[in-house]
């Protein structure tokens, strides 16, 4: 039994078809560790043992029956708690949502319980996803399963950190400026962030929303592609959702990779990264010659922007989005307020941490009165200057490979200090939202310390398949994807 | 350019997010320290080139002019931290 705990999600899904082991084992086995490993880790904000059990005997009556039963029915997940679950608190790792019970379910909740998956509870994040080390979750930081020393990376940290010490066999995660790939790659995990519309927004707290992406965190990449064909779809509720049918995304899993051409952008390995994490991406790009894919240089002149222009763009949409957290329909509302002025005010700077404050006030200003045209609309333009630099490297290559981060997972406080050497740990994963590409994370290595390194790759617009393909073949010569920290073994 | 400690007044009453006279210090020192990180967009030439609003050319979709939702109020202010007989309570406005 508890070997399942390090098990693909085929296996998973072959051992409940089998009857080998039912769901209701299947989640206990999950709830029981999380008992036991949670309280070190800090990954999951709620569980709820009821809830989940009964979702399980459903799964377990649907497999008996057998009708109705998918790949994924009976399999454990837990999800980012960006996610809204109707019944179950939704925080968004702020206290301004600490008691927020949503009355509804997100569209990628609604498709993954539909085919059967069970709720595992709810995963830690930085406050509104505003973060890149976990360390500004209202319920206190998430800690890297490899080394509890370490951040887990963010936003997505409670999920990583969850999938890495083996607490939830995969998780659901966003992704606005890396916040899928990054924390995937300093906790040892796979992860893709889809192009952006192939996965409905609705339910899915907003931060910033031309950005805001969904995607799955898992072990592998097969299990990421049965996890994307199952949260993949059209869903009228989100107006930037894609109308395009359904794709198997695991249908190429298996094709050979000769003639693949890798485009490395000079950009990504000309400097910033370090020794250790250089060292495991070029040892994977040998491991993909073998394979009989080539390597091209190519060039993405406009990506040293892609920090700054993000850092317009995503505070001008969050402060619009989160004005709605204003104390009256929902949300955290300050105790004392002598009128509706002081009541909106209040609340909000007491219901908001720092990181999600400074943000809604940089967002203000470049959207401000007289400041519009030399901020936003700037980065705007520079927005398209990066995305065409895609288009004309796209026209070299297959792929885009590099670095997922410039370093290993980093210690607590490392960055905390200031604000722009933390944004500055997403140098490499932000160009892709801004361009809306699909971006993947997996682990291709072992750097100082024994942490993980992540490998990235970019493809082009819809071409998730062909990047699930690329990882996954990886995956089949390699075995750092089925590592596992020590202490939770 | 920088902002100076009434900037950063204006912009916390744009926010609606009260600030003590100490976080307005602070505030006004990280808001800089990011600000000189952007400032490196001015000088990129973009002349000529359209503003990415988006990363997919979406058109806004029109659906039949139906009723789709279900009355859940009750659902919905449960939730809320002040209401009575349905409806949102905030101090008063209009004296």
């Amino acid at each position: 039994m508890s070997e399942l705990i390090n098990s693909s999600l085929r296996d998973l899904s072959r051992a409940l078809a089998a009857k080998r082991v039912s769901a209701v084992e299947l989640a206990t086995l999950f709830l029981d560790r999380i008992e036991k490993l949670n309280p070190a880790l800090n990954a999951f904000i709620t569980t709820d043992r009821e809830k989940t059990l009964a979702q399980a005997q459903s799964a377990d009556a649907t497999l008996k029956i057998g009708t109705g039963a998918t790949a994924l029915t009976g399999i454990p997940l837990a999800h980012k708690d960006i996610f809204c679950t109707r019944g179950w608190r939704t925080s968004c790792g702020s206290k301004m949502l600490e008691n927020f019970v949503s009355p509804y379910d997100a569209h990628v909740v609604e498709k993954l319980a539909a085919a059967g998956m069970v709720t595992l509870g709810k995963l830690n994040m930085d406050e509104f996803a505003m973060g890149s080390s976990n360390e500004t979750s209202h319920f206190g930081p998430v800690r890297n399963p490899w080394d509890v020393s370490r951040v887990p990376g963010g936003s997505s940290g409670g999920s990583a950190a969850a999938i890495a010490a083996r607490l939830s066999p995969a998780a659901t995660g966003t992704d606005t400026g890396g916040s899928i790939r990054q924390p995937a790659a300093l906790c040892g995990l796979t992860g893709l962030k889809p192009t952006y519309g192939v996965v409905s927004r609705y339910g899915m707290i907003a931060f910033a929303s031309s950005l805001d992406q969904a995607g799955p965190m898992a072990k592998s990449a097969e299990d990421c592609a049965l996890l994307l064909s199952a949260m993949a779809g059209f869903d009228a509720r989100d107006s930037t959702s894609l109308e395009r049918a359904g794709e198997d995304y695991g249908r190429d899993l298996e094709k050979p990779l000769t003639g693949l051409r890798i485009g490395l952008p000079r950009e990504f390995f000309d400097a910033g990264m370090d020794a250790d994490v250089r060292a495991a991406v070029e040892a994977a790009l040998a491991e993909y010659r073998k394979l009989g894919a080539t390597t091209v240089d190519v060039e993405l002149p406009n990506s040293g922007l892609s920090v700054p222009a993000y850092y317009v763009i995503a505070p001008a949409e969050a402060s619009s989005n989160l004005s709605r957290f204003d104390g009256v329909r929902y949300g955290y509302r300050a105790p004392q307020y002598d009128d509706l002025a002081e009541m909106y005010s209040r609340s909000r700077a007491q219901g908001f941490g720092a990181e999600v404050k400074r943000r809604i006030l940089i967002g203000t200003y470049v959207l401000s009165h007289g400041y519009y045209d030399a901020y936003y609309l700037k980065a705007q333009k520079i927005r398209r200057l990066i995305a065409a630099d895609f288009v004309a490297a796209f026209r070299e290559c297959d792929v885009i490979m590099g670095p997922t981060s410039p370093s290993v997972a980093f210690a607590f406080g490392a960055k905390s200090a200031d604000p722009v050497q933390m944004y500055l740990s997403d140098i490499y994963t932000i160009s892709t939202n801004l361009a809306g590409l699909p971006g993947m994370s997996l682990p291709c290595g072992s750097g100082s310390n024994s942490m993980p390194v992540g490998l990235q790759i970019i493809g082009n617009w819809f071409d998730e398949a062909r990047m699930l393909n690329v990882a996954h073949k990886y995956q089949q010569v390699t075995d750092w994807h089925t590592r596992m920290p020590e202490g939770v073994k | 350019m920088s902002l100076n400690l009434e900037d950063v007044t204006r912009i916390a009453l744009l926010s609606r997010i009260e600030l003590s006279g100490e976080e307005r210090e602070a505030t006004r020192d990280q808001l800089n320290g990011i600000l000189g990180f952007i400032e490196q967009l001015q000088a990129v030439d973009t002349t000529g080139i359209e503003p990415m609003a988006h990363a997919v050319d979406v058109v806004q979709r029109l659906r039949p002019d139906v009723v789709t939702e279900s009355d859940r109020r009750a659902d919905f202010q449960a939730i809320a931290p002040e209401t009575e007989a349905g409806l949102y309570l905030v101090p008063k406005v209009l004296e």
